[in-house]
């Protein structure tokens, strides 16, 4: 399956967000999640599917001003 | 004592966290500004890279509270989103609401800014809005749940000082209850000063202290303008005026035609 993930087009196998997160290698927690534009819950990410051409962000903390 | 959202703060000062030539300048300014809120931001990076975390460690290491922006956003739904994503990661209710609608001058999308504050607010979360000093759009970020505005001085990153002088002073006599922050285009302590002066509760910069030769020094010199600003601002100020008039008793002047002495 073809996905989006923070911009970048990439082949995964995940099913599910909190599986790709785990096969990208991102920390369950620290990190926040949307797809196509929505928020994920950490606790949600079981259960969001993913499907072919989906755009995913995993976002960390960063310095802002 | 400044209160926002119930929290009561001593430091008049909100401090950035972004362009610091190391984490050690950041750790050292944040210290010495004495800031109590630092702003932070959620960026996109690869799996396994880190920094974030490290950055976020070193932040939690400062005992202040952080007030995550949504900068770069464009729209009510990346605002709100983005919203969402740094309550969870962060753990706090409060967000530095920004919803940019022009590239070259950072000027806040003031119809999105309303909107997203709306469904924010509706969701819980405490909106610190960056905005600019116009009267309507604040009274409509009050009703929309704000608590506290935060109108720019001059656009983000050009350290111009306060452009619209006669429009801040316009909004803090029209709003004497809600805490105003002077968000953005600080360029230099006497501005921060300068806000202070004219009832303005607090300031919010990042650039002048980072980019400075010295950043930490230059947060001290910050948080000493701050101070500044706020005890002549309840000192009370004396009115300008256009004629001159002596300082000095003129009774008693030598050489005068008047007789008298002191």
């Amino acid at each position: 399956m073809k996905l989006k993930v923070n911009a970048e087009e990439i082949q995964v196998s995940a099913a599910t967000l909190a599986a790709l997160c785990r096969e990208l290698g991102y920390p369950e927690q620290g990190v926040a999640t949307a797809v196509n534009g929505e928020f994920v819950p950490r606790q949600q990410r079981d259960n969001q599917p993913l499907r072919d051409g989906d755009a995913v962000e995993i976002l960390a903390p960063m310095q802002g001003g | 004592m400044l209160n926002v959202y119930d929290t009561v703060l001593n430091s008049r000062l909100f401090l950035g966290t972004a362009q610091y030539p190391s984490p050690e300048q950041l750790r050292a300014a944040v210290e010495r500004s004495q800031a109590e809120v630092v702003t932070v931001s959620l960026r996109r990076e690869a799996a396994g890279e880190g920094s974030g975390q490290r950055f976020w460690q070193l932040i939690q290491s400062l005992g202040v509270r952080v007030l995550p922006n949504t900068a770069g956003c464009h729209t009510v739904q990346e605002a709100v989103t983005t919203a969402h994503m740094a309550r969870e990661v962060f753990a706090t209710r409060w967000v530095k609401l920004e919803v940019i609608g022009d590239d070259a001058t950072l000027q806040p999308d003031v119809f999105g800014l309303v909107e997203a504050a709306r469904i924010l607010s509706e969701d819980g979360f405490q909106v610190f809005p960056y905005t600019t000093e116009d009267l309507v759009v604040a009274e409509r970020l009050l009703a929309a749940g704000c608590r506290v505005l935060m109108p720019w001085g001059a656009p983000i990153g050009t350290g111009r000082g306060l452009n619209n002088v006669y429009g801040l002073r316009q909004l803090r006599a029209h709003f004497p209850e809600i805490p105003l922050v002077v968000d953005a285009g600080i360029g230099s302590p006497s501005h921060a000063a300068q806000a202070l002066e004219l009832g303005y509760d607090a300031v919010l910069l990042n650039t002048a202290v980072s980019k400075a030769g010295d950043p930490p020094a230059m947060a001290e010199a910050f948080a000493q303008a701050v101070n500044a600003g706020r005890l002549a601002y309840e000192a009370g100020l004396m009115e300008a005026h256009d004629l001159a008039a002596p300082s000095t008793p003129e009774f008693g002047t030598p050489f005068s035609p008047w007789s008298g002495h002191a």
